[in-house]
Parts: C-alpha cells; sequence; structure tokens
C-alpha cells in the first residue's frame, strides 16, 4: 500500500492551474542570472552545491598532498624532499583534510543541501549568512594554498603545539597562516551551526515533531551544537597563538609564566569533539541510506536519537586522551580512560541498531549500500583499535606512531568517507537529476577498499614495530621499509578508486539515466521534489505523519496553503511538535554577502601581517554589514502589514 | 614475556612495545594482548553477524514495497540489541579495569629508591646527565645514550630546553612528553642486558625524525667502569695529529656550542664531547659513530641532517683529519 502512495506522489502531472503556480513560484525564487548574479546568488541547493563541490575539490588536493608523503616514505632516509617541504606538506594534509574537506563536506555542504529538503521547507534559515559562510570558507582554503605555493605553507603540523609554533620557534608567518585558516573555517562554520539548528526548530513542515525529524536531521542538529561548543576552543587557542606571535602576548611562553599545555587544552576541547562533529554526519548518512536500501525504518529510531545525543555530550569528555603522555596526574586520566571508553557503549547502540535494520529488512545491495557495508567493515576496525588509546598505559605505547594514523584513517575515513561516498552514490541523482553508473559505483567501491586497506592496514603493524608519526624519513634497518613500500602501493589503488569516481560522476552527468524525483522509492520528503530540486523546492508545502514522511503519508495526506507565491515566504512552526505558528519572509539575493566576506578576508590575511588590520579591516566589514542589513522600502511595508495581520 | 611468543617473528627489534624487557612494557603489553584479543573476537563475531544478515536479508527485488515492521521480530531484535550491548558494557568494564590495575602496576616501581637521571631534550638531541656525585662539577654529562645498570630503578626526570619532546623507549616504558617549563618523572626498570632503542615521539620541527637515543642496559660492574670513566676530564693527546687537532677544534667554532673537559671548551649549547669517542652513535642516533660518518658530519652536518644546529665547518683537509683522530681519542 506504501508503495501506491509512493508512486502517487512519484509522478505528480500538474493540472494548468498548478503549473501556473509553479511558474510564479519559479520567478519569485529564482537566482539572479549572469556573471553578476553567480556572487549573489543565496539559495540552500546552490550554496550547498558550491560547498560540496569545493570541498571535494580540496578533499582532492589533500589527497595529493597524501601521495607526494607516500612516495618520499617508500624509501628509507630518502632525499626526495627537504624535511621543511615535508612538514609542510604532512601540515597541509592533515589541515586541508580537517578544516576544509571533513567539516565543511560533512557538516556544512551536506547540511546546507540537504536539511531545508529533508524538513519540507524552501530555504534554510539566514540564507545571507549562508553564502557569507561559504564565500568565507572559500577564501580561507585559497588563502592557504596561495601561501602554500609560494613556499609559505604551515609547517607545524595541524595541531600546531606551542611552543614549535610560537614566536621564539617558528619563525616567517607560516603559523600565522595556520592561525588564521582556523579562523576563516571557525567562523563559516559557526554561521552555518546556527542556520541549521534555526532551520530544524522553526522551519519543520507541520506534523514533524521532534520524534518524526529524519536521522539525518537529528545528527546534523547534534552536530551543530557540537560545533558552537567545541569551536570557540580551538578560536581562542589559535588567536592566542596570533596575539604571542604578532602582538608580544606571553600566552604560552613558559620563561614568564606562561603554559604550554593550556594551548594543548583548548585545542583538544575543539579537537576531540571534532572527530564527532566529522563521524555524527557519516553515521546519520548510513542510517538514512540503510532504511532505504533495507525497505524498512530504521530500527530503534529513538534509541539511535538518543545514541546521537550521548555521543554529543560524551564527545567533550575525552579531550585529555590526546594528552595521556604529558604527565597529567593518573586520577585524573583515569576518568578520561573511563569516557573514552564510555562513547562506545552510544557507538555500539548505533551499529546493533543497524545490524538489526539490516537482519529484519530486506536487503537491496546498490553502489550506497556497499559503501555502508564497506563502512562497517573499516570502521569498527577504527572503532576497536579506539580502544587502545582509550587505556591509558596502552595509549603511552601507541600514541604518536603509525599506529595512531592507521586508528584514525580507519575512523575517519571507514567513519566519513565510506558513508560519504554512500551519499554522493545515494543523493546524486537528487542534485543532478541522473543516476550513476552501478557497474563503475562498484568498481570504484571496490578499488578504494581494497586501496585503503592495503594503504593503512600496515600502519598498525609498523606503528607497534615503534615507527613515529610526523617523520620525514626513517633509517634502512629499522624493520619498516617494506611495510611502507606496502603502504606506498595501497596509495595506487587508492587513487585509482577516487579516479573511477571522477570518471562515473562525469558520464552520468551526461548520459546517466534520467532519475526523476524518487528513484530508490525512499522515504524521505527530499525525494518529493523533482530531481534537481526548483528554486521554490516544493510546490505544495507537505505535511508530515511520521519520521519516513512518503512512507508514512496518508492517502490523503494535507498540504499546506496560503503562503503567498508572490514573494519569499516559507511557514514557521513550533519547537516540539511543529504546529504552523507563523510566516516569514526570507531575504532576497544579494551581492553584500560576498563583499562582506571579501572585506572579512581582507581583515583576517591583513592581522597575520598588522595587528593594526583589524582595526582598519572593520571599517570596510561594517560598510558591507550595513549594505547587507539595509531593508527595501516594499519589504518593510510587507512585514509591516503581515505583523499586523499576524496579532489580529 | 612469553605470551607473545606468537608475535615475536612479527615484531623484532630493540624499538618495539611487543618485545618488552623491562616490568612495565611487560605489564603494559599484557593489557594490550588483552584488548587484542576482546577487540579481535568481537569485530569477528559483528562481522559475521553482519555478513550472514545481509546474505539472508538480501533480496533480488529491484525496489521491494517498504515493510511495516512485526512486532514480534521487532521485540527479538531488541532484546538481541539490549543483550548485545549489555556484553558490550562487560567487555568495556573488563579493559577499564585492566587497564586501571595496569596503570597502577607500572606507577608502583616510582615508590622504590632510585638512580636519578636527568634528561633535557634540544632540538634534535637528547642531554643526559648523571646527578649522582655530590660535587656539581664532577657531574657525569653526555648525550643520546643513556647507560644504567640491569635491574636497578631508574628514575628519569626529563624537560625540554626549548619545544615539546616526548622521551619514548617502548622496551622499556610508555612514552613521557619532555614540556618547557614542566619537569614530567618517568620510572623505569631494565630486566634484560641490551642496548635499547628510543626516539622522540612528539613533532619538534625539521629533525623530528633524527632524534633517537640509546638506553644501554649493561651489569652493575660495567655500568660502574662506565661512570668512572666518564667521570674523568678529557684525554689527553698522545700523538701530533691530536694535538694539532685540539688545537683545531679550540680555535675553530666548535668551541661556541660544545664542552670537552679538561680544555677550556665550555658551551653548553650542543653535547658534551668528553666522552665523545665512547658514544656508539653521533647525531642522535643517526649515524654510527666512526671515522667516516664523524668526518662527514663534521665538514657538512647539514648535507646529513638539514636544518640541525650544527653549521658546516669549512677546513683544510690535513685539519679536519687531525680534528677527526683528535675526537676519536676522547675515549
Amino acid at each position: 500500500m506504501s508503495e501506491q502512495r509512493a508512486v502517487m506522489r512519484l509522478e505528480p502531472v500538474l493540472p494548468e492551474k498548478e503549473q501556473a503556480r509553479a511558474a510564479q513560484l519559479a520567478e519569485v525564487w529564482k537566482e539572479p542570472p549572469g556573471f553578476i548574479g553567480w556572487f549573489k546568488a543565496i539559495h540552500h541547493t546552490t550554496i550547498g552545491k558550491r560547498f560540496i563541490l569545493t570541498a571535494f575539490a580540496f578533499f582532492l588536493a589533500a589527497g595529493l598532498l597524501a601521495g607526494a608523503m607516500r612516495l618520499q616514505l617508500a624509501f628509507p632516509e630518502s632525499h626526495l624532499m627537504s624535511p621543511d617541504l615535508y612538514n609542510q606538506i604532512f601540515t597541509m594534509h592533515g589541515s586541508t583534510m580537517m578544516f576544509l574537506f571533513a567539516v565543511p563536506m560533512m557538516f556544512e555542504a551536506l547540511s546546507v543541501y540537504l536539511v531545508p529538503l529533508m524538513l519540507g521547507t524552501r530555504q534554510i534559515a539566514f540564507p545571507r549568512l549562508n553564502a557569507y559562510s561559504y564565500y568565507l570558507y572559500l577564501f580561507g582554503g585559497l588563502m592557504l594554498f596561495a601561501f602554500f605555493f609560494v613556499n609559505s605553507g604551515p609547517d607545524r603540523g595541524w595541531f600546531a603545539y606551542v611552543p614549535l609554533s610560537g614566536p621564539d620557534y617558528g619563525p616567517g608567518k607560516r603559523a600565522d597562516i595556520w592561525a588564521q585558516l582556523i579562523t576563516f573555517t571557525e567562523v563559516s562554520a559557526l554561521c552555518v551551526a546556527v542556520e541549521v539548528v534555526v532551520t530544524t526548530f522553526k522551519l519543520r513542515a507541520p506534523g514533524m515533531s521532534l520524534n518524526r525529524i529524519p536521522i539525518f536531521v537529528w545528527g546534523q542538529v547534534v552536530t551543530a551544537f557540537m560545533v558552537i561548543f567545541a569551536m570557540p576552543g580551538v578560536v581562542v587557542a589559535s588567536t592566542m597563538l596570533l596575539l604571542d606571535r604578532t602582538c608580544g602576548t606571553q600566552f604560552f611562553n613558559p620563561a614568564v609564566g606562561g603554559d604550554v599545555l593550556l594551548f594543548q587544552h583548548l585545542f583538544w576541547w575543539f579537537g576531540h569533539p571534532e572527530v564527532y562533529i566529522i563521524f555524527i554526519p557519516g553515521t546519520v548518512i548510513v542510517s538514512t541510506v540503510l532504511s532505504t536500501f533495507c525497505r524498512r525504518h530504521m530500527f530503534g529510531y529513538l534509541a539511535v536519537i538518543l545514541s546521537l545525543i550521548a555521543t554529543g555530550f560524551i564527545a567533550f569528555g575525552l579531550w585529555v586522551h590526546h594528552m595521556f603522555a604529558t604527565g597529567i596526574p593518573q586520577m585524573s586520566e583515569s576518568f578520561f580512560t573511563a569516557a573514552s571508553m564510555m562513547i562506545a557503549i552510544p557507538t555500539g547502540t548505533q551499529i546493533f541498531c543497524w545490524i538489526a535494520t539490516i537482519t529484519t529488512g530486506k536487503v537491496v545491495l546498490k553502489t550506497p549500500m556497499w559503501w555502508v557495508l564497506g563502512f562497517f567493515f573499516v570502521f569498527i576496525i577504527g572503532g576497536m583499535t579506539g580502544i587502545y588509546v582509550a587505556s591509558v598505559p596502552v595509549d603511552l605505547q601507541v600514541h604518536d606512531t603509525y599506529f595512531i594514523v592507521a586508528h584514525f584513517h580507519y575512523v575517519l575515513i571507514g567513519g566519513a568517507v565510506f558513508p560519504l561516498f554512500a551519499a554522493f552514490a545515494y543523493w546524486f541523482p537528487k542534485m543532478t537529476g541522473r543516476m550513476m553508473s552501478e557497474k563503475l559505483g562498484l568498481w570504484s567501491f571496490w578499488l578504494f577498499t581494497i586501496g585503503f586497506n592495503v594503504t593503512f592496514f600496515p600502519m598498525h603493524i609498523v606503528g607497534l614495530r615503534g615507527m613515529p608519526r610526523r617523520v620525514y624519513t626513517y633509517p634502512a634497518g629499522a624493520g619498516w621499509t617494506v611495510l611502507n613500500q606496502i603502504e606506498s602501493l595501497g596509495y595506487l589503488f587508492l587513487f585509482a578508486g577516487v579516479a573511477m569516481f571522477l570518471v562515473n560522476v562525469w558520464r552520468s552527468l551526461k548520459r546517466g539515466e534520467l532519475a526523476g524525483p524518487n528513484p530508490w522509492q525512499a522515504g524521505g520528503l527530499e525525494w518529493a521534489v523533482p530531481s534537481p530540486p526548483p528554486a521554490y523546492n516544493f510546490l505544495n508545502l507537505p505535511t508530515v505523519n511520521g519520521s519516513e514522511p512518503l512512507w508514512d503519508a496518508a492517502p490523503d495526506q494535507p498540504i499546506v496553503t496560503g503562503l503567498k507565491e508572490d514573494v519569499r515566504e516559507v511557514l514557521t512552526t513550533r519547537i516540539l511538535d511543529a504546529e504552523p505558528e507563523g510566516r516569514d519572509e526570507m531575504p532576497a539575493p544579494s551581492i553584500w554577502p560576498f563583499l562582506a566576506a571579501v572585506a572579512t578576508t581582507a581583515l583576517f590575511i591583513g592581522s597575520i601581517f598588522r595587528p593594526i588590520a583589524v582595526s582598519i579591516g572593520a571599517i570596510p566589514l561594517g560598510i558591507t554589514l550595513i549594505a547587507w542589513f539595509w531593508p527595501t522600502r516594499e519589504e518593510s511595508e510587507r512585514r509591516r502589514k503581515q505583523d499586523i495581520w499576524q496579532t489580529e | 614475556m612469553t605470551c607473545l611468543a606468537n608475535f615475536a617473528g612479527l615484531f623484532p627489534g630493540r624499538q618495539t612495545p611487543l618485545r618488552p624487557v623491562g616490568p612495565q612494557a611487560l605489564h603494559i603489553e599484557h593489557t594490550l594482548v588483552l584488548v587484542f584479543a576482546i577487540t579481535t573476537i568481537v569485530y569477528l563475531i559483528v562481522m559475521a553477524v553482519l555478513t550472514v544478515g545481509v546474505v539472508r536479508a538480501r533480496t533480488k527485488e529491484p525496489l521491494p514495497v517498504p515493510l511495516t515492521p512485526d512486532p514480534s521480530t521487532e521485540r527479538r531484535a531488541s532484546w538481541a540489541v539490549g543483550i548485545a550491548l549489555g556484553i558490550t558494557t562487560l567487555l568495556l568494564f573488563i579493559m577499564l579495569i585492566d587497564s586501571f590495575r595496569t596503570s597502577h602496576q607500572t606507577a608502583v616501581l616510582a615508590a622504590q629508591p632510585a638512580m636519578k637521571i636527568n634528561v633535557y631534550g634540544h632540538m634534535w638531541w637528547w642531554e643526559v646527565e648523571y646527578p649522582m656525585d655530590e660535587e656539581p662539577y664532577r657531574m657525569v654529562r653526555t648525550a643520546n645514550e643513556i647507560h644504567i645498570p640491569v635491574g636497578a630503578v631508574v628514575d628519569i626526570h626529563g624537560t625540554s630546553r626549548d619545544v615539546i619532546h616526548s622521551f619514548w623507549a617502548p622496551n622499556i616504558h610508555g612514552k613521557k612528553d619532555l614540556l618547557p617549563g614542566y619537569q614530567n618523572d618517568l620510572t623505569l626498570r631494565v630486566d634484560e642486558p641490551g642496548t635499547w632503542r628510543g626516539q622522540c615521539a612528539e613533532f619538534c620541527g625539521l629533525q623530528h625524525a633524527h632524534m633517537a637515543f640509546d638506553i644501554v642496559a649493561q651489569s652493575r660492574k660495567d655500568f660502574d667502569k662506565w661512570y668512572v670513566q666518564q667521570l674523568t676530564a678529557s684525554a689527553e693527546p698522545t700523538t701530533s695529529e691530536a694535538a694539532h687537532g685540539r688545537e683545531v677544534f679550540l680555535t675553530h667554532t666548535c668551541v661556541m656550542c660544545h664542552t670537552v673537559r679538561g680544555t677550556s671548551a665550555n658551551s653548553h649549547v650542543g653535547p658534551d664531547l668528553t666522552h665523545v669517542a665512547s658514544r656508539s652513535m653521533i647525531a642522535a642516533g643517526t649515524l654510527k659513530n666512526n671515522r667516516g660518518n664523524l668526518t662527514g658530519w663534521v665538514a657538512n652536518a647539514q648535507s646529513i641532517k638539514p636544518g640541525c644546529r650544527m653549521p658546516p665547518n669549512p677546513m683544510p683537509a690535513s685539519d679536519l683529519n687531525d680534528l677527526i683522530t683528535y675526537l676519536e681519542s676522547l675515549k
């Protein structure tokens, strides 16, 4: 019976009157045309696509840097690269993967594109802020690579510990560039976090009470809250570092009472939740893909949501397990061991619920499902090696060795990149209107999975054989050579797997089968709109009856009417039960977020060189912000009338 | 120590936690093996359940109608998830308690009377001090090579002279960071004579890769002999080449950084060279200490360890030759 309903919604044959409405909505919501229009665009699907493309480009760049490292490490005492270049490359690889790929892709890109569609609304909350956050992120990334190409790439590791990155031991501008990259990406992430929280709490379709919010959106909301609480830690740390370096403050100088461990505490207060900021979106992709390809609602919806929230809380109690070797008292270390092991319980809950979904469902093995199975195989190994790291004594042996490199690549590639490729295969038809090739998809899956394991599994062994991390070379007789060569060989397979994926994208864009609105017969609201979604997303704003709205819809499921369709209006609903509450008008496309981002960029980059740039740069920034928020007469008029209407 | 006999083939060598030669590394290895055993078994079970689940639930239909959950199946699945979670929690507790126990066992050694050694991390070498003698000027100071008596409890007081380093000799104990502004102690004991390698484990800049040290565990007799030898001032040159070499040493930039006790060279920027010829490696575990390597190192250390603090020393070949002869006489 559900299938009938799904089919019914699949091919809406629009009567003439509806077509006229659609045309009007398309006119109202359309992005401005032309070259300048490109910079004015603010619709969440436009910005979301840009986020996805940019983050993927940074993924490829950082992947090439990884190839350079594997080339250097393929031979002992290799002189292919100078230690200076190698240090820049591994720092760039880590910083790019963490700050320019993983967080922007898993959290910002996916949630900006998908969350409003999944909630059944026409636009993300604060769309201009959204455009601003994208440009800020883009400029931050471009700045980093521009400096790298002129031999000023950061070379102090993605963690930039003081005093190595401080004024005494970090000459040049390299560490300042790292510190400002952090500011760029964190401001961008914080903006998106606010948008996601407000969109989810205020713009849901009527009927989508808290217990019917799609798991994907729940995950992104938990992630957004984690971003809001975690990011300030690293922004403070990197700003204090910048102040030490450019203004002569002494926060981290032990000679005058500063403290080198303070930086580590602040950094890991962010750095550990960061892992879950990357991983939680991965898990909710897995939940979403699983329920579609197991043809059932996710088993244990409530347990999974509570696990996500629990993970979000516990993630803030783990940071010291990155610092077990720093000489922190044993009693306090024990608390962090316990917390680190405790986080296995919510993660375990999710894994068991996934397995229950599989065993009680009907499994359809398509490419997204293969990537999810790969996720299980790879990520759980990373989860298991996480226990080694949680245990203080064992961590003291494996910490800062290649064992850790293996561990976190299993966690991050397993927990984020595998689900990400599942997400690409799953939502590609939605974004482009065309299906990806199953055959090429499976090829890239197998090449990537084999390449990944050949590259990273031997790192466990070489780490237990005593090879430390972040070394630009190693002695010939240490028993590390052959394993390193196997790892370098594996990189070729990884490279081929990603290349195959790109070929698949290219071919599918040109010749892929047309997808239609709901090619997977899935239950989420994003599948109720045409593929790719029109500028107004939903012709008829939906109401919701369950956690998989299309599967759970009643035969006569009502739609929302009464919104103005000659202006950009969205429906606001109440936080708990999503009862309709009011209407709100979304801002029009504008060039000012882009210009504000340019002004912010000038301020941030200027502050690397002269502290006074903060004061001077505030002037153009202030001007662009004033222009950004300058109201138009018609809009104010409409808002005034509407306010009167609402209070009557 | 035998519980990992099967691993011995895979983890040979003098820089691995899986060939423990002291009580702490041994305790840690036990925990590591316990965690390895539990996690491996759990992983295999989970993968087996998953594989069987996928194979049994797999359908050839393109995209079947979404299922309406069957209450009795759901209840059974809930029980299974609950039981699996219970077992997970139990196993976590076992590993947690074992981890606490090991932490305790590795700490009890610190309560025993111990021989003190100060270790200072430098970019990129290790300064080692033996403050055993009452009179400070008779303190033994060496570099990158820590001699200790087998079976003796040794207390390493570690700190850094510049950036953060991490002291790690995996066959003996876990690592301990050396932080500027802090002193961290590491108590250890080695029960097997031999030379055990350690390496800096915290990224510390350009030559982090070349910052190793040896811990030489020897019998009490050999250790005392070594110690007494180290206490002496440098040997007087016995040949004219060596005498000329000393003059070269004292008239070149060498004296700006190095100490040779018994001469006017008395700077502590670089390693103490009073008994440099007695050490088996140079440049913090980078090169074997032989004439060829020493010559190359003195002539142009930058080609071997780019970025290190040792400048190139251009000088006539005969001067260099005599200088090396002198250094080699500093037993």
